[in-house]
């Protein structure tokens, strides 16, 4: 269940898509429910999401604020579509602390067998965009693999 | 210096993708390159040329010819930094698989 591929498509995109041993009821909801969201969506070790706004309808809020203990960043959004455990579409933004440009996200969850096959569609401003973000989110990614290593050495 | 911004820019293109990833099977001159694709070879020169400013290719000089291949310096911090990505995720996803199963009620008896 762990087969995962992620890979550009045009100039703007980006696509994800996972296998899930649940229903898409139960896939949905863990994208959309708080306390769900913060028991998941963590990153490296080391990080929680101690702060988790996701209101779950046209034009609801979001606001998830991950801390490793020393320093953190932050996402904001809003929630474009829903159809309840099919289809999500949402605009994100990051706050590094510099913002961002808005990231349009669909995530569609349909029934594979008794799974979920999920697919998340990332779709940037322009192909600039995408290229500073992938950019950016490795020097992310280096600064998250840097802490995991320190708390790996200092254990 | 080529920066990772160049690099992705650069590969934006379908058509340097398709360059690289005949590159990867071996060096190539541009004739050989422009082979399957419906261009010119100055076309194409042009697209080894921003894949070469990018950092991602290299070419060297045999009498009259300059075949091209692969750069692995410019190559391996995309693929650094793809694992990562696909590291992060892939840890928020099999912590997601654990989240799914507690869902289940059947799983929950057992486990609490």
């Amino acid at each position: 269940m762990s087969k995962m591929t992620l890979k550009t498509e045009s100039e703007t995109t980006i696509v994800v898509t996972r296998r899930f041993a649940a229903p898409p009821e139960a896939v949905y909801r863990a994208h959309t429910e708080p306390e769900l969201i913060q028991k998941w969506l963590l990153g490296p070790e080391g990080w929680t999401l101690p702060v988790c706004i996701s209101e779950a309808r046209p034009h609801g809020r979001m606001r998830y604020e991950w801390t490793n203990g020393k320093g953190g960043f932050h996402l904001t959004g809003e929630y474009v579509e829903l159809e309840p455990y099919r289809r999500i579409v949402h605009v994100e933004r990051m706050h590094l602390p510099e913002t961002t440009p808005d990231n349009r996200v669909e995530t569609r969850f349909e029934p594979d067998g008794d799974g979920t096959l999920m697919t998340i569609r990332m779709t940037l401003p322009d192909a600039e965009t995408r290229a500073q973000m992938l950019a950016t989110g490795m020097e992310r990614g280096m600064e998250a693999s840097y802490v995991r290593l320190d708390g790996e050495l200092s254990s | 210096m080529p920066t990772l911004d160049a690099a992705f820019s650069a590969l934006s293109d379908p058509t340097r993708r398709a360059i690289l990833a005949r590159l990867a099977m071996g060096e190539a001159t541009v004739m050989e390159l422009a082979e399957p694709f419906e261009m010119s070879q100055p076309a194409i020169s042009r697209h080894l040329k921003v894949l070469e400013g990018a950092g991602l290719i290299a070419r060297r000089v045999d009498g009259t010819k300059h075949p091209c291949r692969l750069a692995r310096a410019g190559i391996e911090p995309i693929d650094r930094w793809l694992a990562m990505l696909r590291d992060a995720l892939t840890r928020n996803y099999d912590r997601l698989d654990q989240v799914l199963a507690d869902m289940k009620p059947e799983k929950r008896k057992d486990t609490r």
